[in-house]
């Protein structure tokens, strides 16, 4: 199926500021998905005002949209609608128009009445730079796919989507979030290929180190729910896993309970959210990495109370940094609605692009963008009125 | 046969509201359409063949759940999405 979509159409996120100088080639662009079609946001040269582009696939579910950094003009888009199965949609122009996945992920058919079937794909991650074409998708349920042709056609990756001990550790729809149980933080080390991260909600986080022939859990250290067993990993819940670009060895996670370092090859992750203000706790479940200092990290955290409403801790948003590694943490609120502000942001709503200063931006559940140009210091809304945002990603067009 | 083919799956053929399709089953109809408008059955049956939650087929009028259905050409099939949510 081909979309043709218009270069440029008016939306209703009045907040965004069209750029003043229309021939200057953008710098960032943000792809928003969201819960009825993605947008796209190009920024001008210092990321102060941003046109809009969109929306794309309008009454489209889209889980997450992203742009392959080995080119710069593939994108692609994983969907469904509320009614109909899901598919992954691929660009190779930049956005402009749009082609349908012949053969989206899927499961194996299994003629015995046990197979699953995938709801939809929820995390899209682009292979190693010296594997062009190859992506790498996380299903809901849980499932991990490849494709190695751009996203033209995926397959089953690893013997985990059907493995006995990982089907039990997936466990069942009931066990996971409540828009199902997800394969997510797909992560590939740029030093080898065949080193690979994942993690489930539930199910804990994984590691290949001969590129998806095996895998074995990386849980100790990590914090369950009280009165579930440590040992299970169907207890374990990642919410978000970042490494660090600039050293793949230290990663950071957003767990169910609590905010988490390691430093590989250590096997033990260290709880340093216990250092976040008390009246603030560590839950969330973003995180995101600076591209060139590893001791800089930032997280959006939620109201980890009693019910989890899913807002903000007291209707007071705010991102917390910090800058050395979790030893301590900052509020960085500025710019930022000082109360009655209940909305969050989700796992996939929070990025960092690779600029100088670094900027931070993050989507919200009431569908407001808002972006730090100055690595959190301050924050300005660069767009509202869009749908509920499930995913922000940063790219730099080619 | 005659298909009606609900709006949001009029994306695939390129708007087309009647199409035709042959096959002497449902499943078999299914197949042929997706030969025609690639990638539109997946939306409908999943990878287990199991009709998705919320696409119902009628039969000359009569709803089916069976994908071996045997089929005529003469038979008009109508594509249905329920509708649901907010």
């Amino acid at each position: 199926m081909l979309q043709k979509q218009a270069a440029v159409k008016k939306s209703a996120t009045k907040t965004a500021a069209r750029s003043g100088a229309a021939t200057k080639k953008p710098a960032t662009v943000m792809l928003v998905a969201t819960r009825k079609g993605a947008w796209l946001l190009h920024g001008d040269d210092s990321r102060r005002s941003w046109r809009v582009d969109g929306p794309h696939f309008l009454g489209h579910v889209i889980h997450h949209l992203v742009l392959d950094p080995r080119d710069g003009r593939t994108l692609l888009a994983a969907a469904k609608t509320g009614h109909l199965g899901p598919t992954v949609f691929r660009s190779t122009d930049r956005g402009r128009t749009w082609k349908e996945a012949a053969k989206p992920p899927a499961f194996v058919k299994k003629d015995d009445g046990s197979g699953r079937s995938v709801d939809h794909t929820f995390w899209l991650t682009p292979a190693h730079a010296n594997e062009p074409n190859v992506w790498y998708a996380g299903t809901s349920p849980q499932g991990l796919f490849r494709s190695e042709d751009g996203g033209v056609t995926w397959a089953p990756f690893s013997h985990i989507n059907d493995d006995p001990q990982y089907l039990e550790w997936f466990g069942t729809v009931q066990d996971g979030t409540p828009d199902g149980p997800k394969m997510h933080s797909i992560i590939v080390d740029p030093r080898d290929p065949k080193h690979l991260y994942f993690g489930l909600s539930g199910g804990g986080v994984h590691e290949s180190t001969d590129g998806g022939a095996s895998f074995h859990t990386l849980l100790d250290g990590l914090e369950v729910v009280e009165g579930f067993p440590k040992d299970n990993p169907a207890t374990h819940d990642p919410h978000c896993i970042r490494m660090c670009p600039s050293n793949p060895d230290r990663l950071y996670q957003q767990n169910h309970c609590g905010i988490y370092r390691i430093d590989r090859p250590a096997t033990r992750w260290e709880r340093i959210g216990t250092k976040m203000p008390k009246k603030v706790g560590d839950i969330g479940f973003n995180m995101v990495v600076h591209p060139r200092n590893d001791n800089v990290a930032w997280v959006l955290p939620m109201d980890g109370q009693t019910v989890w409403p899913r807002t903000s801790p007291e209707g007071k948003p705010a991102v917390y940094g910090t800058r050395n590694g979790g030893r301590t943490w900052q509020r960085l609120d500025l710019g930022m609605p000082r109360e009655q502000a209940w909305w969050t942001v989700k796992r996939q709503a929070m990025c960092a692009d690779g600029g100088d200063p670094v900027g931070l931006y993050f989507g919200t559940t009431s569908g407001e963008l808002w972006a730090s140009r100055d690595e959190g210091a301050s924050w300005k809304c660069i767009a509202r009125g869009l749908p509920e945002i499930y995913a922000v990603e940063s790219g730099t067009l080619g | 046969m005659k298909v009606l083919i609900p709006s949001p799956l009029r994306s695939y053929t390129a708007g087309q509201r009647w199409v035709e399709a042959e096959g002497h089953t449902l499943g078999a109809v299914l197949d042929d359409l997706d030969r025609r408008y690639a990638g539109i059955r997946f939306r409908m049956i999943d990878e287990q063949e199991t009709m998705r939650r919320h696409i119902r087929f009628f039969v000359n009028g009569a709803q089916t759940f069976d994908l071996a259905l045997p089929l005529r050409d003469s038979d008009e099939l109508t594509i249905v999405q329920a509708l649901s949510g907010g």
